[in-house]
């Protein structure tokens, strides 16, 4: 039985991971070879692509602003989904809203997480006992008190599950980022569409950026699970 | 001593209330305004009633993106959930390889939509992607861009892909709650390996399981950018589900009106299917 089950978890992870090969094979393929042949590995391997993204800031300035939008968006969820009152502190953010500013697309992302993370946090909350509010109660704590210092660290993982989440569907989203940023604010997914040109599409370079936007993920992913 | 009763954790509400009347309340009520007018440039708005919503009724195009849709979010559930479950128990409990599932698992969480639809893309053409060599190679003749059957194959094959590790993610959460005296007695009773899944993991994944059902639900409901990107809604309009049609309708041939009416409807689906899962799930919850 346990051995059919590894063996069985091993198909899906393969499942999951060939495209994801199939990916970082081909970034280090030169455009020839992708189009010509069909290889297994790169033969031979080629460092061209990763060249130009690390060469031409509208690339690599692509790639900062999508981690500031997701870092941005995390925070709001936090700071308002376990409903401390840090009200002072979204209106600081409230104000300065506008077109084409990173926490103006950070807000609209909060369409998606602020209710995602109050259902998940919810749960969290309401598995810890009433008893301890009674206790906290007896022992003459205030609300912010009891909140920050015995609730919170009560509900700590379930803190940890809604930052992966909102980063999940923050960081993956697109339609929000063509309508609210123009220029300035592009993320990382803007720029990925000049690789598609009157000459055709350059292959290895989309291959590359991919496989960096992959990147960030994985390590969240594995953050998490350290620390869980 | 009894403890008073304190009403200021509603404040703690209010801050969230703010952020969702912002969000959500105020943009929906915009569309609700377009879709009972016609308005034309320079603030001229003609008060039209419900012609549009008779339009956007009748018309074929969207009955056919709504049945499409169906058939979309049917077909990935159909697959997703069995599989869904066979992952979640198949997922090794403890040490290393247990970290080392998750993280395989969460990957394709973690991707941006738009790298999805072109990580398949580059995955599965017919002229550079592993499947499309494969599959050629066997000699059968594949290619997504000109075939309506296998561009569905494709599209719903990346969403298993892409969201399978949610739910099987969500479902091995709900087998770990499971307390190990449980097994113990049924070891004790002999009991065959389906009978431990039928009669204490099933029962205690249902919970997680008719969220994840929702989750999955809405999501594909409500899917975009993946097929977008893929498939492009082709060939033809054989992949064009509700959401694309609706920003075709509204950004490209800037048909508020219509396009306003079609997002209200679209909603009440989303809203009364929501409803339909809430009140299952809290059924069950009485009944435990």
């Amino acid at each position: 039985m346990c051995c059919r089950k590894s063996v069985g978890i091993w198909v899906y992870s393969v499942f999951v991971f060939l495209s994801v090969y199939w990916l970082i094979n081909m970034s280090f393929k030169s455009n020839v070879e992708i189009l010509d042949t069909f290889s297994l590995w790169p033969q031979p391997l080629t460092w061209i692509h990763c060249w130009v993204i690390f060469t031409d800031p509208s690339w690599y300035n692509g790639y900062f602003n999508s981690i500031y939008y997701v870092v941005l968006n995390s925070i709001i969820t936090l700071l308002v989904a376990p409903p401390a009152v840090f009200l002072p502190t979204f209106f600081q953010f409230y104000s300065s809203v506008g077109f084409d500013t990173h926490i103006a697309v950070a807000l609209a992302h909060c369409l998606f997480s602020v209710p995602l993370a109050v259902w998940v946090l919810e749960g969290f909350m309401s598995s810890v006992p009433r008893e301890i509010d009674k206790t906290a109660f007896i022992d003459d704590n205030s609300l912010p008190r009891f909140f920050i210092r015995i609730f919170l660290p009560l509900m700590s993982s379930g803190i940890g599950v809604t930052v992966f989440f909102s980063f999940m569907f923050c960081g993956v989203e697109r339609l929000l980022f063509r309508a609210l940023s123009s220029i300035e604010e592009k993320p990382f997914a803007r720029p990925m569409i000049r690789t598609i040109g009157a000459s055709g599409v350059d292959w290895g370079v989309l291959a590359v950026t991919e496989v960096l936007t992959i990147i960030p993920g994985i390590l969240v992913s594995t953050l998490s699970v350290i620390m869980r | 001593m009894n403890k008073t009763q304190n009403n200021m954790p509603w404040f703690l509400v209010l801050s969230v209330f703010i952020l969702v009347m912002f969000s959500a309340i105020i943009p929906l009520m915009t569309a609700v305004n377009y879709s009972v007018q016609d308005i034309f440039g320079q603030n001229t708005a003609h008060f039209v009633d419900v012609q549009w919503y008779q339009e956007v009724l009748q018309n074929p195009r969207l009955q056919d993106a709504l049945l499409r849709q169906f058939m979309y979010s049917g077909s990935a559930l159909t697959i997703e959930i069995p599989l869904v479950i066979v992952v979640a128990l198949m997922m090794p409990t403890w040490g290393a390889m247990a970290s080392l599932t998750l993280i395989v698992l969460a990957t394709s969480l973690l991707i941006r939509w738009l790298v999805i639809g072109t990580v398949c893309q580059l995955f599965s053409r017919a002229d550079i992607g592993l499947v499309g060599h494969v599959i050629n190679s066997l000699g059968i003749d594949y290619n997504y861009a000109n075939n309506a059957i296998d561009a569905w194959l494709i599209v719903v094959l990346m969403d298993v892909w892409h969201w399978t590790s949610l739910i099987a993610l969500l479902c091995y959460s709900g087998l770990r709650a499971i307390p190990d005296a449980y097994y113990q007695a049924a070891k004790i009773d002999r009991a065959s390996y389906w009978m431990i899944f039928k009669f204490i993991q099933l029962p205690k994944l249902k919970g997680v399981l008719i969220i994840g059902i929702l989750l999955r639900f809405m999501d594909s409901f409500m899917i975009y950018t993946d097929p977008f990107v893929l498939s492009g809604g082709g060939p033809g309009s054989s992949t064009t589900f509700l959401s694309q049609t609706l920003t075709k309708m509204a950004i490209e041939q800037f048909d508020i009106g219509t396009a306003a009416v079609f997002s209200m409807i679209y909603f009440l689906i989303v809203l009364l299917i929501s409803w339909l899962f809430f009140t299952t799930i809290s059924q069950l919850e009485r009944q435990n």
